[in-house]
């Protein structure tokens, strides 16, 4: 899988050398012409979108001109706040949950499976079988298992372990449930990657030298491991934090447990107020940049394109 | 060495893992054969029925058959968009690779929700009217980066000693490229493309924001969540299961084949 390429670039072998040519441009710009129509464009049309206010000559619902109404930033940042506070708390705990549950998973198949070529591909296509069924179905059902008429929650009742007007959809639980589960192969092939390249040897060394199997983990395996962890927490917090799906009414949120995407989902195609959903949009992703940037730096991965 | 306590401790831990991630897919399996009234909740019995009149769903097919043209569409042009950057970056020096690199990782790292609204912002502003062009447009958008991503670590990856082989024998760079580049790449593009197809069949976000009244197969269950999805939806979603694994099944019992050809 690509994706899994993500985390492959740090050890390049010697390739062709790279020569200057007028073909670099002919390759070139087609691409970059369509990132800038449609990436770089769409971007300063929602910056413009976000300063713009209702049209004072029309009555019509969805009608904004631009006025530079940077106000709509207070206006956004002071109703939304709470939501986009949620939104990252519930995306942190995915990405970690996603960790935990998946860095073993992916040392099983990058270590312990080690030289066993065809069982390694057996468990990662299983690991990213998921993909190969629709995201909205398999979050309807679990929506449909951990519903209210569901087996596991009338079990759970008739045992008395859960009171009897608990639900487990429509709860902080089941929207964190929902993403963790959703993006779980976005953390282990990257981290596979990683794992897949580990000199065993480097294991043998280390217990040589006496250290003892956790020492051996979190001096040797952990730190060797570390682009794929990079790239993995990204690419699971960055679509968990805009997700709107799982923590949506008709999947596995509720009132209570709306995300950021919902409310520019509806402010853009509900409510129509196109400039809060702009800023919503704006704050969103300068979060986000912010946090990529940082967490790249930190941890001395810059090469991951 | 390895972890005395991993030995079975790790394979147990993987395989409950593992059920875990697979669940939802059998549950979809399954109840593509329930014997539903109205909402395909709650198992009603079984029955063939569903896979048998498939397009009695309301709209289901005709989402399906736009799901497949947006596809296809958005598949072949952020193919051809995407070769050409990754080898533009993999093998010539220019000058700005780093804004290049840059512009090319951002839309992998912006959510969504943030292409789809600033797309439909950009329609809406020009007055574009929403449906499928702009839905294709949007997607090709978005497998345009994972394509270069794919297609570049397989540049990288190739022997220049084939190629400066084929310098040595006077062909001409053009001849270089089509006869010896281009054949050894086609495993990285047609992964590209599968991974561009997958992407795109599947996506809602962006697709939701820019579809007008359109409908793709992910938009068609959005809608119908709220009412129930019809197990038709189940029969589509299970049939194109099967033939992902098909063929990711296949490519590899073909690739573990030519690598022990090579060997011998």
């Amino acid at each position: 899988m690509a994706l899994a390429g993500f985390a492959n670039t740090s050890s390049r072998r010697t390739s062709a050398p790279m020569r200057r040519s007028r073909v670099a441009i002919l390759l070139l710009l087609p691409g970059l012409a369509y990132l800038g129509l449609f990436f770089l464009a769409p971007l300063v049309s929602l910056v413009i979108t976000s300063f713009e206010a209702p049209n004072p000559e029309s009555f019509d619902i969805g009608s904004y001109v631009y006025s530079f109404q940077w106000q709509n930033y207070v206006a956004g940042v002071a109703e939304y706040w709470p939501i986009f506070l949620r939104s990252f708390v519930f995306a942190i705990i995915a990405t970690v949950a996603a960790l935990i549950i998946g860095y073993p998973i992916a040392y099983f198949i990058g270590v312990f499976l080690r030289g066993r070529a065809s069982l390694q591909a057996f468990t990662l296509i299983l690991v990213v079988a998921p993909f190969f069924i629709s995201f909205l179905l398999r979050t309807l059902a679990w929506k449909q298992i951990l519903g209210d008429d569901g087996w596991l929650v009338t079990t759970l009742k008739s045992l008395s372990i859960m009171p009897a007007d608990g639900h487990i959809t429509g709860t902080a639980f089941s929207v964190i449930f929902g993403l963790t589960y959703n993006f779980i192969p976005f953390m282990v092939l990257p981290i596979y990657a990683s794992l897949e390249r580990l000199d065993l040897r480097y294991l043998e060394a280390s217990s040589d030298l006496y250290a003892r199997p956790t020492t051996t983990f979190l001096k040797v395996t952990l730190p060797l491991s570390m682009p794929g962890v990079v790239s993995g927490t990204l690419l699971t917090f960055i679509p968990a934090s805009g997700d709107y799906i799982n923590a949506s009414d008709d999947f596995l949120g509720g009132p209570s447990t709306q995300m950021v995407g919902n409310q520019i989902q509806a402010n853009f195609l509900k409510l129509l107020d196109y400039p809060m959903a702009a800023v919503l949009s704006v704050v969103l992703m300068v979060i986000i940049m912010g946090v990529v940037t940082f967490y790249v730096r930190r941890s001395g991965t810059e090469d991951l394109v | 060495m390895r972890f005395s306590l991993g030995k079975w401790l790790l394979p147990l831990y993987t395989a409950l893992a593992l059920i875990l991630l697979l669940i939802p897919i059998a549950y979809t399996f399954i109840f593509s054969f329930n014997d539903y009234f109205k909402t395909n909740i709650g198992w009603q019995g079984f029955t063939f029925h569903n896979w048998t009149n498939v397009c009695d769903a309301q709209g289901l097919c005709s989402a399906f058959g736009n799901s497949l043209i947006i596809g296809v569409t958005s598949t072949l042009a952020a193919t051809a968009l995407g070769t050409a950057l990754a080898l533009a970056l993999a093998r010539y020096k220019f000058r700005g690779r780093g804004i290049v690199s840059l512009l090319i990782f951002i839309p992998m790292a912006t959510p969504e929700v943030v292409l789809g609204a600033g797309l439909a912002a950009q329609f809406f502003t020009l007055n574009v009217e929403k449906g499928m062009g702009t839905v294709i447009l949007a997607h090709t958008l978005f497998c345009l980066s994972f394509v270069v991503v794919t297609v570049k670590a397989r540049v990288s990856s190739l022997d220049p000693a084939l190629e400066e082989a084929g310098r040595d024998l006077y062909a001409s760079p053009a001849q270089v490229f089509w006869r010896i580049t281009f054949p050894l790449l086609i495993p990285g593009i047609l992964s590209a493309a599968l991974l561009s197809f997958a992407l795109s069949f599947d996506d809602f976000i962006i697709t939701y924001f820019n579809s007008g009244s359109m409908q793709t197969f992910p938009t068609f269950i959005y809608i119908s969540a709220s009412r129930g999805v019809p197990a038709e939806a189940n029969v589509i979603a299970s049939t194109v299961f099967i033939l992902t694994l098909a063929v990711v099944v296949t490519s590899q019992v073909i690739t573990r084949a030519r690598a022990k050809a090579l060997k011998n």
